[in-house]
């Protein structure tokens, strides 16, 4: 408890650094910043730049629409913005976990698949998948899988699926494979079936390499999501908000702050689950 | 307190180590003569490797003093007058098996020509000059220990300090090896302080066997071993002597009732 | 209970084996397209793919260029900002206490939206906005691998380097860096990932429309969709030539270093 306070007190000291460093930048930078050729190094100080951090703040509390009456605030709908795209990001997570522990099993069970599908796996994680984000954006409103009509939503949680299959396959079957050649002789020798033998051994040993694969995919799916509202346009979600209000930078610069500060909560939000299933697999390890 | 005297290579006096509560050892006083063969036996967590670390100046002893051919041990350890190796060989696999042998003598500036001669001719005598180049993983563990055993004789140390060196390796390699220090310290004349917890291993290489007890760590008996096929016999012959036979008695016996202290 | 694969293909079929699934992906990919009259906007053929690629070759390898330039500058400062970090880090406690719990949470959010900020703050008008996304991407990975590499000094090595009176420097050398090496490649190898993906990515949130993010999106608005494939394809092909230099860079300065696959 005193490490995790002491850690969050950590970040706490290590933001009000930032907080400060902005602020006397602000004060005291250079207003048109520094340029070199056409490249500028050192950015504006003006308010449209660098807004000041309680103009970020406020902003949080002004109303979305000026001057239409009971318009939601930008906090509102930063935060309406982040729970959709959780939501999304969830689903996609949910959705890459399956498929991921699918071909993890798959590959666990038949060696020729590993042989054949892992090294494609391990590379769809150094490549940009997520560059199909706008194609698989096209799908939204035109693809219809029987009676059922694509939807945007269901893009944004396939390219949520795609960042996140590949650590769980690549983290769960490594888990896998991780009992030694005594433990599976044990099983052998008791005659165990695979069934028997994932149950009680494969699946328990895995634990450990499926929670940071976990953290990870759940990383994965909170950009996908992000990035696939962009590129899909889908509304309501914080990733199309960061885009609408960078729009708006002129007359309000400090909304794309406060959607950027929205993103970066659904981020630790996603972690803090994770971490949250982490401790509670823990307990239950220790009971057991 | 007593003066360090000239002919000791290694005097602990009084000394009393503690780890926060545990005493790992309590009031141990250990004299070896220049030349000597000691070795430390004793039942796990009697405090054999921390006695070792206190030689080495690898801890600082809680009460007591340690003295290291005539100096401090401290002063003994920057003078590099020991050379030390541990349980596992401890090599540096970035590096190859010469360039592991240099390293001590590398790091108290001796020049590059000089230190690789005197590493080959180590690698000769350890009977690894054909693996020179290699690196310590394309090595078995029993030729990693010898690069390790290699590495400690680097700087012609007076004292080798051993930490159950042979500890890892299987029967057959683990006399091979004893009989390679016998040869190595016969020739050069060093004094051997080693850990072991091998009876047989114990009998056959030292001149004294100091017997530990645990909880807290104290010396329980010294055993003199006094083995003279040693100087004309095979090592088979030594190992089937009688003399050999009853030394490993008494050590074990010794073991067994820690009160006694007894000499063949 | 384990399938073992008979002898030759224990050794042939780890090499062939990726080879034969992508023959039969791509083939059934083909032959379902064609047969099964898929529209192109769902996915084009890869013959239709290939062809638009040979058709936008020149286009296609100057977008690449933009996009690997961004991602081996931020690559490139987020690398040395990181090195520097840690070994600071290493030394000084008050320090290490604060970065790492900071790296954990950077590491939690969605980094890439970032790009927007930095387009405010430098203008959308040049590449910077974009390397700075890829700089505090690539710093995460590398910044907390190098930490843990330089304080994973085994302890027998640090009771040799005791025993033989080295100075902290000599120590520095001869084992805290060696050691850490292998650390600092794998954070590096995921860096150079990262590096590719956050350039591709940071390009989708608007800017010059020099990269290949900002070609697939316009190109997928156009409904060019094999042309869009096409730079996708480029993508991935710039993913993985940036990785395969850092496997390479690994294996050239780590030879003793065998744990990678
Ligand atoms: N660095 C240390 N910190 C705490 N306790 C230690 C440390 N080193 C040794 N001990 C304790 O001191 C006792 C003796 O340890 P050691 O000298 O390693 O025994 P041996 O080598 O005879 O097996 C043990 O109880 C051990 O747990
Ligand atoms: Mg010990």
């Amino acid at each position: 408890m005193t490490r995790a306070a002491r850690q969050v007190g950590a970040v706490v000291a290590a933001l009000v650094v930032l907080a400060v460093l902005w602020e006397t930048y602000k004060a005291l930078g250079p207003a048109n910043g520094a340029s070199l050729d056409t490249t500028r190094l050192l950015p504006r100080t003006d308010d449209r730049a660098m807004p000041h951090l309680w103009t970020v703040l406020t902003t949080l509390g002004s109303p979305e629409v000026s001057g239409v009456a009971g318009s939601r605030t930008v906090g509102a709908a930063v935060l309406f913005g982040a729970l959709n795209s959780l939501r999304l990001a969830l689903l996609g997570l949910l959705l890459g976990a399956v498929v991921g522990g699918v071909l993890a099993l798959l590959m666990q069970r038949l060696r020729l698949l590993e042989a054949g599908l892992l090294p494609w796996v391990v590379l769809s994680q150094t490549v940009p998948i997520i560059a199909l984000a706008p194609l698989v954006a096209g799908w939204g409103g035109v693809l219809r899988v029987g009676s059922w009509a694509w939807s945007p939503e269901a893009s944004v949680v396939v390219i949520s699926a795609f960042l996140s299959f590949s650590p769980i396959a690549v983290g769960l079957l490594r888990g896998l494979h991780a009992p030694g050649a005594t433990e599976q002789e044990l099983f052998a020798s008791c005659a165990a079936s695979w069934r028997q033998e994932l149950v009680h051994l494969r699946l328990p040993a895995a634990v450990p390499f499926l929670l940071p694969a976990l953290r990870l995919a759940a990383a994965g799916a909170v950009v996908g999501a992000i990035v696939a509202e962009i590129s899909t346009g889908t509304r309501g979600g914080i990733g199309r908000l960061i885009i609408e209000y960078a729009q708006q930078a002129t007359s309000s610069p400090a909304r794309v702050y406060a959607a950027v500060l929205g993103a970066a909560v659904l981020g630790l939000v996603a972690a803090g689950l994770v971490a949250l299933l982490d401790a509670a697999v823990l307990r239950r390890g220790r009971l057991a | 307190m007593s003066p360090p005297s000239a002919k000791a290579m290694v005097e602990v006096s009084g000394v009393t180590q503690r780890f926060g509560t545990t005493t790992a050892l309590s009031d141990v006083s250990l004299t070896i003569a220049s030349g000597e063969f000691v070795t430390l036996i004793g039942p796990s967590g009697c405090g054999k490797s921390t006695l070792l670390r206190l030689v080495a100046d690898l801890l600082t002893p809680t009460e007591g003093t340690v003295h290291v051919a005539g100096k401090t041990a401290r002063a003994a350890r920057e003078a590099q007058d020991y050379g030390i190796a541990f349980q596992q060989a401890g090599l540096l696999e970035w590096r190859t098996v010469l360039r592991n042998v240099e390293l001590p003598l590398e790091l108290h500036g001796v020049g590059a020509r000089e230190r690789r001669a005197r590493a080959e001719e180590l690698l000769e005598v350890v009977g690894l000059a054909d693996v020179a180049d290699k690196r310590p993983s394309q090595l078995s563990g029993g030729m990693q220990q010898r690069v390790a055993i290699a590495r400690a004789l680097a700087a012609k140390p007076a004292l080798l300090l051993m930490d159950e060196p042979f500890g890892a390796l299987d029967e057959m390699t683990r006399e091979r090896l004893q009989d390679e220090l016998l040869s190595i310290r016969a020739r050069e004349g060093t004094t051997v302080l080693l850990v072991t917890h091998s009876v047989s291993e114990a009998a056959y290489l030292s001149d004294r066997v100091v017997v530990m007890s645990p909880r807290p760590g104290r010396i329980a008996a010294v055993v003199d071993v006094d083995l003279p096929l040693r100087a004309t016999g095979t090592p088979t012959d030594v190992r089937e002597s009688p003399e050999f036979f009853a030394a490993t008695t008494v050590v074990r016996e010794a073991l067994r009732a820690p009160a006694r202290v007894a000499s063949p | 209970m384990r399938r073992v694969l008979p002898g030759w293909a224990g050794t042939w079929g780890r090499a062939v084996a990726p080879v034969v699934v992508a023959v039969l992906a791509l083939t059934a990919w083909q032959v379902l397209v064609t047969v099964g009259r898929v529209a192109p906007f769902v996915l084009p053929s890869p013959v239709a793919i290939a062809e638009a690629l040979g058709a936008i070759l020149p286009q296609v390898v100057s977008a690449a260029l933009a996009t690997g330039a961004n991602a081996l500058w931020g690559l490139v400062a987020g690398s040395v900002l990181a090195l520097v970090a840690a070994a600071l880090a290493a030394r000084l406690g008050w320090l290490r206490s604060t970065l790492v719990p900071l790296a954990a949470v950077v590491a939690a959010l969605p980094i890439v939206a970032l790009a927007p900020i930095f387009a405010t703050m430098f203008g959308a008008t040049s590449e910077l906005p974009r390397q700075l996304v890829v700089t505090v991407v690539v710093f995460v990975p590398v910044f907390v691998n190098a930490l843990r590499g330089l304080q994973s000094v085994a302890p027998v090595h640090a009771d040799l380097m005791r025993a033989c009176a080295a100075s902290g420097w000599a120590a520095t050398r001869t084992v805290t860096l060696p050691g850490a090496l292998p650390h600092v490649f794998t954070g590096l190898r995921l860096a150079a990932a990262g590096a590719v993906i956050s350039a591709v990515v940071a390009e989708y949130f608007g800017g010059l429309q020099s990269g290949l993010g900002s070609r697939i999106t316009s190109a997928a608005a156009n409904s060019a969709y094999p042309r869009a494939w096409a730079y996708v394809t480029a993508a991935c092909a710039l993913g993985l030539l940036f990785y395969a230099a850092a496997l390479a860079a690994e294996r050239l300065t780590t030879p003793w270093n065998r744990r990678t696959s």
